[in-house]
């Protein structure tokens, strides 16, 4: 791959001759990461005793991972999201989404995802409808459900799961601590995975969940079409919901961004309009 | 081509006997073998009586099946605490033929006859003997039944062989099969492929399809094949097959003794005299083990659990799985045995607190797991994902992680299920209506409302001169609705001090449903109805019974 003798050839022979000379592959890593460690040596070269010189394998997979591109450290959204979210749902952040329609949002967010190998937890929301979220694109095979633990065990149990899942979906059915709450939010920056709350309609902010809310979504207005007030005929039944979704919180810009979803519409699908 | 060309190459088969006590889940809830019962085990049929058996109940049927088959059998729920006390009372008995008896699972154990065999004077003494402490073990746990099964004793050329002899075979000693010495593959040739299911595990359901539909239907058939096509054609799996179906050796290829320094010991301090914390212990042990093994590329066929306790007594017992012991095998068995020596009868309990657990790797195989991606990947995922769950079934117990299956139905809630976890082989596999299915009858069109209500509110629905609506015989609605009256607002997320106007702005429907009409119990007979109120709210409100409820709201 880094064939310097070929490169030799082809740059201009000003170049300092140290940048021509065949460079040390790993002289930029500190010590203990050196792929042929000397430690274990003794002073005349013999190997020593004590320590472990191959690498184990995870190790090595470590070391030539290739550099996380900005793109591997986000999660993908359904189409119909991007308006709202242009670069995807980024890792590590803390959602909240409150108002009317709440569940359907959250299911349209982690849709794609599940789609793409990603698990999802739903830790407390035991009324989520299942049929809805396999509607809106959700791989219900990569879903786990958790009843709302008791309110002791809430904070390890999510805890659990955030790291080992990259979709952690809650509805805290009592008053966290603030401290559960920011340890929590911590521990999604540092593993990488998403935590969604849903927030309780109309309450403020510090309700629900008490810590820092990083990607704030909230439902607007929402109108149904497809029933009506007259006598319904055989057709008549709920087609979609049209309904303005707002955004806002870190990565967007103040004044927020918002989008009007069909969300669901009748194929169960948010589309754009 | 003779029966088994493997034969030169391999080790010879252990010469094995093989004890089962069937039906043990009966026999350790103290059920009468001559009364019509089953125990249910997850939701399936675990084990039958003999006349439930007469009338076609099976193992692995549904409860609805079984009922169905036999309406006047008597359910009952498994206990594996009971089986693994019961049974070890049994094992502890089986030390008086050989130290080296290997538990399987409650209700099974082998071991091998070389050494017993001289001191009882032949097989067939020893297997009347076998059989004799056996009973005389059961006899003694005074399940209170007054009469059991009984045993099934086989004896051949590796476990296998021997396990398939003892199913075979009637009650013990009378019954009992003893496959001369090299006559394994001649025993096993007639037999049928399905066999092979069990012992190769997850992987074997496949093969066996495979083999049938190229018309292997023997084992004789498929030990025919050369050692090398098989090889060629379906890899490892396809070779430890081959060489159960030779009767060449029970053992997967390549089975060695563990180095010692994989053993894995729990100290406790102060000691345990109570099998939640010590199988609490166990399950990390597990773990530990596990990892201790996969770092070197190895898996545990055999497993010597061991225990010390305050007075300087040491208690062990081996146990062998067919296949490889799993992290979650392990635990299994080790709660089993600590189940059996902590809360079983005092023949067999320790007179003190166990002060040090020790699990012993005893034979271990090369592991040909499964791949993960090199850089973690969708396999990882699963990996990460069924351990995550794992550990959140250890903080909460058994059955509060649930996952999706799909069932289909009227009702939003009906469609999908949750079924308990039960960990995680290989990838998942897709939850949803089958490719191209029917639709369901009188099924709620899509979309599906998004907030299924765990309990349906009750609701009174009026019309613009508050009467009460109602739905005829036809599925007419008495008058349009105008108004919901919620009782219990704070329920369904609606501020009772703002107040929010209930009254119905659109409507659709109804979809009437009249289910199970032929069973008095539990037939259901409604009409649903989608309504959406004044704050732009849906919900899906059903009539039953003449009351009102609202069963789910579009989210």
């Amino acid at each position: 791959m880094f064939d310097t003798g070929k490169m030799s050839r082809t740059l201009p022979t000003a170049l300092p001759r140290s940048l021509l000379a065949e460079p040390d592959l790993f002289d930029d890593l500190p010590p203990e990461e050196h792929p042929f460690p000397t430690y274990g040596l003794s002073k005349a070269g013999r190997p020593g005793l004590s320590l472990r010189v191959a690498p184990t394998l995870a190790e090595t997979a470590q070391r030539i991972r290739p550099t996380t591109l900005a793109v591997d450290r986000t999660l993908p959204v359904l189409e119909a999201l991007t308006g709202l979210l242009p670069d995807g749902l980024r890792r590590g952040v803390t959602v909240g989404v409150s108002g009317a329609g709440a569940r359907s949002m959250a299911l349209a967010l982690i849709a794609r995802a599940t789609q793409t190998g990603s698990w999802v937890a739903v830790v407390g929301a035991g009324d989520m409808g299942l049929a809805a979220a396999f509607e809106v694109g959700v791989a219900l095979e990569r879903l786990v459900v958790v009843n709302a633990p008791h309110p002791d065990q809430w904070a390890p149990v999510v805890a659990t799961f955030v790291g080992a899942v990259d979709l952690v979906l809650v509805s805290p059915g009592h008053r966290l601590s603030t401290g559960d709450a920011r340890r929590l939010s911590a521990r999604c920056r540092e593993r990488g995975s998403v935590l969604v709350c849903l927030l309780p309609e109309g309450g403020s902010p510090g309700e629900g969940w008490p810590g820092r809310i990083d990607l704030r979504f909230s439902m607007g207005e929402a109108t149904w079409s497809g029933p009506d007030a007259s006598p319904a005929g055989p057709l008549a039944r709920l087609r979609s919901r049209r309904v303005e979704v707002s955004v806002g919180g870190r990565g967007v810009p103040d004044d927020g961004r918002s989008d009007v979803l069909l969300l669901p519409d009748s194929t169960g699908v948010s589309a754009r309009l | 081509m003779n029966g088994a060309p493997a034969a030169t190459d391999s080790p010879a088969a252990v010469r094995t006997l093989v004890v089962g006590c069937p039906d043990w889940p009966l026999t350790a809830l103290s059920v009468d073998p001559g009364e019509q019962a089953l125990v249910l085990g997850a939701g399936r049929v675990v084990a039958v009586t003999g006349p439930a058996r007469a009338v076609g109940v099976a193992r692995g049927q549904h409860r609805r099946e079984a009922q169905f088959l036999c309406p006047e059998v008597r359910v009952l729920a498994r206990d594996e605490a009971r089986e693994a006390r019961g049974f070890e009372v049994v094992a502890s008995a089986l030390g008086a033929v050989t130290p080296w008896v290997e538990a399987r699972r409650p209700g099974r154990c082998s071991f091998g006859v070389r050494g017993p065999v001289r001191l009882f004077g032949g097989e067939v003494a020893l297997v009347r003997h076998t059989a004799e402490v056996v009973v005389a073990a059961v006899d003694r746990l005074e399940l209170g039944a007054g009469s059991h099964p009984g045993c099934r004793i086989g004896v051949a050329d590796g476990a296998f062989a021997a396990g398939l002899a003892a199913r075979v075979g009637g009650v013990a000693p009378e019954g009992a099969v003893v496959v001369p010495p090299g006559r394994s593959p001649d025993f096993l040739a007639p037999l049928p492929v399905e066999v092979l299911t069990t012992p190769l595990a997850g992987r074997g359901a496949e093969l066996v399809d495979v083999l049938i539909r190229l018309g292997l239907t023997t084992l004789g058939a498929f030990a025919a094949i050369p050692v090398a096509d098989v090889s060629a054609r379906f890899g490892n799996d396809g070779l430890d097959a081959h060489r159960l179906a030779s009767g060449v050796d029970n053992r997967p290829v390549g089975h060695r003794s563990a180095p010692p320094d994989l053993a894995v010991s729990v100290p406790f301090d102060p000691p345990v005299d109570r099998i939640d914390r010590a199988a609490f212990a166990a399950r990390s042990a597990a773990e530990a083990l596990h990892e201790r093994l996969s770092a070197r590329g190895m898996a545990c066929t055999r497993l010597l659990v061991e225990v010390e306790t305050e007075h300087g007594e040491r208690m062990s017992r081996r146990w062998r799985d067919e296949g490889v012991l799993g992290p979650v095998a392990v635990v299994d068995r080790v709660r089993w045995q600590l189940e059996g020596w902590l809360h079983g009868p005092p023949a067999v309990r320790p007179a003190s607190g166990i002060v040090l657990l020790v699990l012993v790797p005893d034979e271990v195989v090369p592991a040909v797991g499964r791949q993960l991606g090199f850089w973690g990947g969708a396999s990882a995922a699963d990996e990460r994902a069924g351990r995550a769950c794992d550990r959140v079934v250890g903080l909460l117990g058994p059955g509060s992680v649930r996952v999706p299956e799909w069932r289909g139905g009227r009702d939003p809630d009906d469609q999908v299920a949750l079924v308990p976890f039960v960990g995680l082989t290989g990838s998942p596999t897709r939850v949803g209506p089958l490719e191209g299915a029917p639709p369901w009858p009188g099924a709620l069109p899509r979309p599906s409302p998004a907030a299924v209500h765990t309990e349906p509110v009750a609701v009174d629905v009026v019309d613009a001169g508050g009467v009460p609506v109602t739905v005829d015989g036809r599925g007419v609605l008495s008058a349009p609705p105008a108004r919901l009256v919620l009782p219990e607002r704070v329920s369904l997320g609606i501020d009772p001090e703002t107040g929010s106007d209930q009254r119905v702005t659109a409507w659709a429907g109804p979809w009437p449903v009249d289910e199970r009409w032929w069973d008095p119990l539990r037939r259901s007979r409604r009409a649903r109805l989608q309504m959406v109120t004044a704050d732009g709210t849906a919900r899906l409100v059903a009539l039953s019974d003449g009351r009102w409820t609202v069963v789910a709201t579009y989210d």
